[in-house]
């Protein structure tokens, strides 16, 4: 199992140093072992050099990180970095290596959780609650329960002196008992609840317009303040559930509801989601964490509404000299208005100077991104606008090519590009007396774009 | 408390400064004797501000072990938060001070029977912590209370310090029974307190690994996967990876297990869906492959693998090298899943060579068009290893899907007009590759890669380069010069090159001896007196020896045939990828080696393997199915590298060793300085080209092989294949076969060629007719004859009046001679020939006639006639039927004299007509034949005897066509 777990700043000084095994403590590795931090003195614990190893082998390596594990003399580390602070985990023996990066993934949540953005100041200012949170939730190297909710309700920085010995018994048994995620006895006086179905649509075009590969990974997030331990079932237009619901029922109602029905390629839940129901009902039932979490998260291929199309033109026009012209299409619903549209045109790295005319919107050219940057606020569905670029160009003698990297597009839709609707959201809470009905719901469908880029 | 948090709170809104960063802040000198008077302050306050001072120096590397009795004395406190401080620096430091430690035993004691849970665990955790004997001694019995405590929370620590204890006293741990405890707890009620206590057993199952610790069973599994449903995400991680080293009783336990574990697979949390896929495929391989739930499962298996592309780069990443291993055992799983591992343009280059590694393994004929066309792109891009491999992908794919070779080629030969450095250097290594999977298809590219030879400076591509040159130096004109180019520099060249350069240039002397003596010369030495690399010594010693005593067995061992290297390349293998298909989701799988390659000491040695299925009831007949894993895998190997010995000496040309081996005729060499070759070097070169019967001494081997003591007119044995005195007779038409297509336009680039052969005048004549069927004029004929049986080669330039404008057709009539190199050829009448022309080089290939062989004075005396024929051995008879034949005797013998097939005696016994005929080669070979004519019927008998017994079968041929011509 994990065997320590460091955090360094972008200088590779080390913030927060925890030791689970004594095993790591011994890496030899090639190289001088000069650290960089001057106030170190000299006679230091051997463990020392399984962070010096870090530091030497990856933070100061002179190449790029060419992997997110290293393994320095037997000794292997694994690392994620979040700005410019960087996590490492330290592990000697053969560890399930996906858990590792799970549980980085985790401990920067819980971080964030607590004191906001993951910095160099902030870990600084915390780290006593960070020594306490690493002491909660890595015992031994086994990873315990992170979830914030739970871990909020003890590790306070407040101490626990004034707890009574029921409150004591609550907190243990969230932590270990089979509902970690929520505690006992929430009250608002508003049942609410609103629910996000996020989707980000990735597309990767030829320029000749064909689609090489599209897909749409989604989340549902939610953000619930209900009282009691309210039972929820969520239903969406799921083609599997649809089509077997149309097998039993009016086939009317199927052939219409299943127009609008899309296939889900694979989808995967929050915790607290029963799985084994999931997978012999396909129905989505939970008991929900309190305040925002994410209940699912989907992938669709089939049936994607792409809601631009990138058409590029590029043309050389002898050794120095570019001409550029792209027109962008909206294809949804005249009605429906996209925003922050962002066309990211790139451009050779011996660009000398750039015109650009666009009839909507605004054009930069940034140098220092070596991209042409468009920008439009606002565009409805059905519509078109086009820009065109001359691009002067130094003459080198590098022989390479230039590698044309692929147009690059953002946009936010205010629909879900996988076709995806919410059907209902449920909520059942037996031993207090409020309904479904009583509970006030909101849904928003937010289409985003993910890697969304045209080759040119 | 309160207090100190409120000011926290207040520090927060004034700025930073005054918050726990300060405790960071350089310190100056006498920092240690400072803290000390205030960790022995009186105030609380400022006792918990000097230990976080100390917490800070430990943390930044600082030596505080001096402070240990000062903190260890803050110890005793009601505040937890200063508590827990204290403990952090007991862990840290306890084992460099193990006496002064003991003074925290008291409290950890008491703290162990308090009565809030979260104290009690928190005494428990950090005294398991403590590495230091004394200590664990007093351990024991708080930590046999707390096993059994109340509380859930505190029970699932001291699950996690039984492991924690045994790591630092195993024995000590047995003795107190508190391994039977962990296993009770495997049932207890609360789920988390069974994952910790699955990891504990399992972590310690490790140390131990033929102790029966885990003891599972169906019972056992079965509270497992009941916990499995209920516990944290991680707790799921620990029973699924403790659920993989079980093993079924049979199918039906098996499916019943991954019924339970499929549902996991739609699980947020990565790891755990990894685990799952983990059981899924090891215990997949018990099940029967004709039952409907295999194939159920097949398919559930391919969308979460597909997902965890989605997750976080690093993920992706271990989710990558996983499924690298899951496509090689499973194809089947993600066939259709080829566009998810298209590498995106921000992907970090970890990930994107991960793609492309997956890319290759799924290509096949279905998908071949779009895998190329990604492979072109990527290899435009920037990065220099990324490049690298995309380029080397194409060459795999070449070699893995054969439809799209050529493709694959030609995408190989426009990325070397980039003429980026790295690129032709990839591209030169990747088409040597192709040249060995599709010999003799892709030669024609050979003169653009030579273009290329003086940008080359990477060892494997220079080794490549020398590789093609030597194997097709019979090709390419200026092969020795290119190789001697090379010689230069020969000691600053990498091992690679040099073992390279010494096989190619001894294959060049193999092929084209007369010019090249000198060279092969130089690099021997090179090789054996100049270098102090042994692998390099010793290679030039065999090809010197081999050289030296017996040049027929070098080209044996030199040319011989190589085997095609096989399609799947870089293959993990099979045992190796079955113990990690067990460790699916652990480092192992991302290393792509077994644990005991990375971990010390006993753990990890283990070998694990996949169960194999023992069939079960109404199944158990299809129990092959499922067994071996791996067997049902075609075994593959691997392209060998380039180091390799024997791979190398044997690495050579497809022409089988051959007898017939000779030379072209020319003044015996000058022997000087050539005395280390010693005779044999001479006979290889057919030195001795009068025909005196004294050459066959220098032969050797070959001359067991074949007695020279031949009573023929010229030389026998070897001698007489390189024999070329044939005089020059009458002048007689021989038969003439009528022209055949030779190169369709379409093959042509528009240029298209009839020919035949003839003999005029007792000179072999090649007779074309070449097309321009082209929208252009061409001009620049030229041609060449690859080395062939006979050494036929053109006696003078191919004279074409130019330009042959479109529509164009001329005939052209090229004297032959058999001056040409030799290399026997299969069938012996093929001919490679290459023309040239302004637009491009053409290869084809055609038969001639042998009978254009035969040489105007080939009649023999009776005597030697009978003689000959009794000294051939019966084994070189062959014997011939020609059907529809209506000749008579005479006639048929008239014919055959036209093509210098004389007949030497004719007898008549019982309606039978025997005609006794012979005929030289040019090469001097002798065929000996008795043709039977049975009167009225048309079926001719023909009994041939040569001692070169491989030219009966073309001998045949000829006498077919001249008698029904």
């Amino acid at each position: 199992m994990i065997g320590g777990l460091f955090i360094y700043n972008h200088k590779g000084e080390v913030l927060i140093s925890r030791v689970y095994r004594d095993d790591i403590g011994y890496v030899q590795w090639e190289g001088s072992i000069r650290s960089s931090s001057s106030y170190l003195s000299p006679p230091s614990p051997p463990r020392r050099n399984a962070v010096d190893a870090f530091r030497v082998n990856v933070i100061h390596a002179r190449q790029q990180v060419r992997s997110p594990v290293t393994n320095i003399a037997r000794t292997s580390f694994f690392h994620v970095k979040r700005s410019n602070i960087w996590l490492a985990a330290v592990t000697k023996q053969n560890v399930n290596a996906a858990m590792v990066f799970e549980f980085l993934y985790k401990m920067c949540d819980v971080m964030s959780a607590y004191f906001g953005k993951i910095s160099e100041e902030n870990i600084k200012n915390n780290f006593v609650l960070i020594y306490e949170l690493l002491d909660e939730i890595l015992d031994f190297g086994y990873p315990q329960n992170s979830e914030t909710g739970a871990l909020k309700t003890f590790i306070t920085q407040q101490g626990i002196k004034g707890q009574t010995k029921e409150e004591q018994s609550q907190i243990t048994s969230q932590v270990t008992g089979q509902i970690g995620w929520r505690r006992e006895g929430i009250k608002y006086r508003r049942n609410e609840l609103f629910l996000d179905v996020l989707e980000s649509v990735n597309l990767l075009m030829s320029p000749q317009g064909q689609v090489l590969s599209a897909h749409v990974s989604g989340r549902v997030v939610m953000k619930s303040y209900l009282s009691g331990m309210p039972e929820c079932k969520f239903g969406m237009n799921d083609k599997i559930v649809i089509d077997k619901a149309g097998k039993g029922g009016t086939t009317d109602e199927a052939v219409k509801s299943g127009k609008q029905s899309i296939a889900i390629d694979d989808c995967t839940f929050h915790q607290c989601v029963r799985l084994s129901k999931f997978d012999s009902e396909r129905s989505i039932s939970f008991i929900p964490p309190d305040g925002e979490y994410e209940l699912m998260r989907y992938r669709t291929t089939k049936d994607i509404i792409l809601p631009f199309r990138v058409i590029p033109l590029v043309r050389e026009v002898g050794r120095t000299k570019l001409e550029v012209k792209v027109v962008i299409k909206s294809n949804f619903k005249p009605s429906l208005l996209a925003q922050k549209i962002e066309v990211r045109i790139p451009t050779p790295l011996n660009t000398s100077g750039v015109q650009v005319i666009c009839m909507k919107g605004k054009a930069k050219y940034k140098a220092s991104e070596n991209a042409i940057v468009w920008k439009i606020k606002r565009m409805a569905g059905m519509k078109e606008s086009q820009i065109s670029a001359e691009i002067e160009l130094l003459p080198t003698n590098d022989k390479k090519k230039w590698a044309r990297p692929p147009i690059s597009m953002n946009f936010e839709v205010p629909f879900a590009p996988s076709g995806l609707k919410v059907r209902y959201l449920k909520v059942f809470e037996s031993k207090l007396n409020y309904s479904d009905h009583d509970v006030i719901k909101w849904v928003r469908y937010i289409g985003r774009s993910g890697i969304y880029e045209t080759r040119c | 408390m309160q207090e100190w948090a409120n000011q926290l709170c207040e520090n927060r809104q004034f700025g930073s400064k005054m918050t726990d960063s300060k405790y960071f802040t350089t310190t100056k000198k006498g920092e240690i004797f400072e803290l000390k008077a205030e960790l022995n302050s009186d105030k609380k306050e400022k006792k918990k501000e000097a230990v976080k001072k100390v917490i800070a120096s430990m943390t930044v590397g600082k030596d505080v072990s001096a402070l240990f009795p000062d903190v260890v004395n803050c110890m005793q406190t009601d505040n937890l938060e200063l508590k827990k401080l204290v403990y952090l620096y007991l862990m840290n430091y306890a084992k460099s001070q193990p006496d002064m430690a003991i003074m925290a035993v008291n409290t950890f004691v008491k703290d162990c029977e308090d009565p809030n849970p979260l104290i009690r665990a928190l005494a428990v955790r950090t005294m398991g912590c403590i590495r230091v004997d004394k200590i664990t001694e007093y351990l024991c019995e708080p930590l046999r209370k707390c096993l059994k405590d109340e509380d859930p929370y505190v029970r699932k620590t001291a699950a996690v310090c039984v492991a924690k204890l045994h790591d630092i006293n195993a024995q000590l741990v047995e003795d107190q029974g508190f391994l039977d405890t962990l296993k009770d707890l495997i049932s207890d009620s609360n789920p988390m307190v069974v994952a910790n206590a699955v990891a504990a057993l399992s972590e310690i199952a490790e140390s131990h690994p033929n102790s029966n610790l885990l003891d599972l069973n169906p019972q056992s599994i079965n509270k497992l996967l009941t916990a499995l449903n209920e516990c944290t995400e991680w707790g799921q991680i620990f029973i699924l990876d403790c659920l993989a080293n079980y093993t079924p009783r049979d199918d039906r336990e098996s499916q019943s297990i991954c019924e339970r574990v499929t549902p996991r697979l739609s699980h947020a949390n990565s790891a755990v869906v990894l685990s799952a896929v983990k059981v899924l495929m090891k215990f997949m391989e018990m099940l029967p492959k004709d039952l409907d739930y295999y194939g159920t499962l097949l398919k559930k298996l391919a969308p979460p693998l597909v997902t965890l592309l989605s997750a976080e780069p690093e993920l992706q990443y271990v989710a990558l090298r996983n499924i690298n291993l899951i496509v090689q055992k499973r194809p089947e799983i993600l066939k259709h899943e080829m566009k998810v591992f298209f590498v995106k343009y921000n992907d970090p280059i970890y990930v994107k060579l991960e793609k492309l590694d997956i890319m290759i393994r799924l290509a096949s004929q279905a998908n071949i068009a779009q895998v190329l066309a990604e492979l072109k792109e990527y290899a435009t891009e920037v990065d220099v290893d990324f490049v690298r491999k995309a380029v080397r992908a194409i060459g795999r794919c070449a070699i893995k899907v054969e439809q799209s070779a050529e493709r694959c080629v030609s995408t190989l030969l426009d990325l070397i007009q980039t003429k980026v450095n790295y690129v032709v250097q990839e591209a030169i290594v990747v088409i040597k590759d192709i040249f060995r999977k599709y010999p003799n298809k892709y030669e024609s590219v050979i003169a653009t890669l030579c273009e290329n030879l003086d940008s080359l400076d990477e060892p494997e591509a220079r080794a490549a380069m020398i590789w093609i040159v030597g194997e097709y130096a019979e090709r390419i004109d200026n092969a020795d010069e290119l190789l001697e180019s090379f010689l230069e520099g020969f000691h600053d060249e990498s091992t690679q090159v040099q073992l390279q350069l010494l096989t190619a240039i001894v294959k060049l002397f193999l092929k084209k001896p007369t010019e090249t003596q000198e060279l092969v010369q130089q690099v021997l030495s090179l090789a054996t007196q100049d270098s102090d690399n042994p692998d390099l010594r010793d290679r030039g010693y065999i090809y010197w020896r081999l050289l030296s005593t017996d040049p027929v067995a070098a080209k044996e061992v030199v040319l011989a045939e190589k085997p095609l290297i096989s399609e799947e390349t870089d293959l993990i293998e099979p045992t190796l990828l079955e113990e990690l298909i067990c460790h699916i989701g652990t480092l192992a799988s991302v290393y792509h080696k077994p644990p005991s390659a990375f971990v010390e000491g006993s753990r990890g040695v283990q070998h694990k393997r996949i169960p194999i299925r023992s069939g079960s009831g109404e199944s158990s007949e299809s129990q092959d199915t499922g067994g071996a894993p791996g067997a049902t895998e075609a075994p593959a190997a691997v392209i060998p590298s380039q180091g390799d010995l024997l791979g190398d000496l044997l690495n050579l040309d497809l022409t089988p060793p051959t007898s017939t081996a000779g030379a072209p005729p020319g003044p015996p060499m000058p022997m000087g300085g050539m005395d280390l070759l010693g005779g044999g070097l001479d006979s290889l070169l057919g030195g001795d080209i009068g025909g005196s019967p004294s050459m066959g001494s220098g032969f050797g081997a070959p001359a067991a092989v074949m007695p020279s003591s031949l009573n023929a007119p010229v030389g026998g044995g070897l001698g007489d294949l390189f024999d070329l005195g044939g005089g020059v007779g009458m002048p007689m038409g021989t038969f003439v076969p009528p022209k055949t297509l030779w190169l369709p336009a379409m093959k042509g680039k528009g240029l298209e060629i009839m020919g035949t052969f003839a003999r005029r005048a007792g000179v072999i004549q090649m007779e074309m007719t070449l097309t321009n069927k082209a929208m252009s004029v061409m001009t620049d004929f030229a041609i060449q004859f690859n080395r062939n049986s006979f050494g036929l080669a053109p006696a003078g330039p191919l004279q074409v009046p130019t330009p042959l404008s479109p529509n164009q057709t001329i005939d052209v009539s090229l004297p032959l001679n058999n001056g040409g190199p030799v290399m026997k050829m299969e069938p012996l009448n093929n001919l490679q020939v290459a023309v040239k022309n302004n637009i491009d080089v053409f290869y084809f290939s055609c038969q001639y006639p042998i009978s254009m062989l035969f040489v105007e004075d080939g009649k023999m005396d009776r005597q030697v006639f009978l003689a000959t024929w009794k000294d051939i051995p019966n084994e070189n008879e062959a014997q011939f039927q020609i059907n529809d034949c209506h000749l008579n005797s005479d006639a048929a013998s008239n014919k055959l004299q036209g093509s210098n097939v004389f007949t030497i005696a004719k007898r008549t016994v019982e309606g039978q007509d025997m005609l006794y005929q012979s005929m030289k080669l040019t090469n001097g070979i002798c065929v000996l034949t008795e043709l039977r004519v049975q009167t009225g019927s048309p079926t001719y008998t023909v009994s041939l005897k040569c001692r070169a017994a491989e030219v009966s079968q073309c001998v045949f041929q000829c006498y077919e066509a001249a008698l029904k011509n």
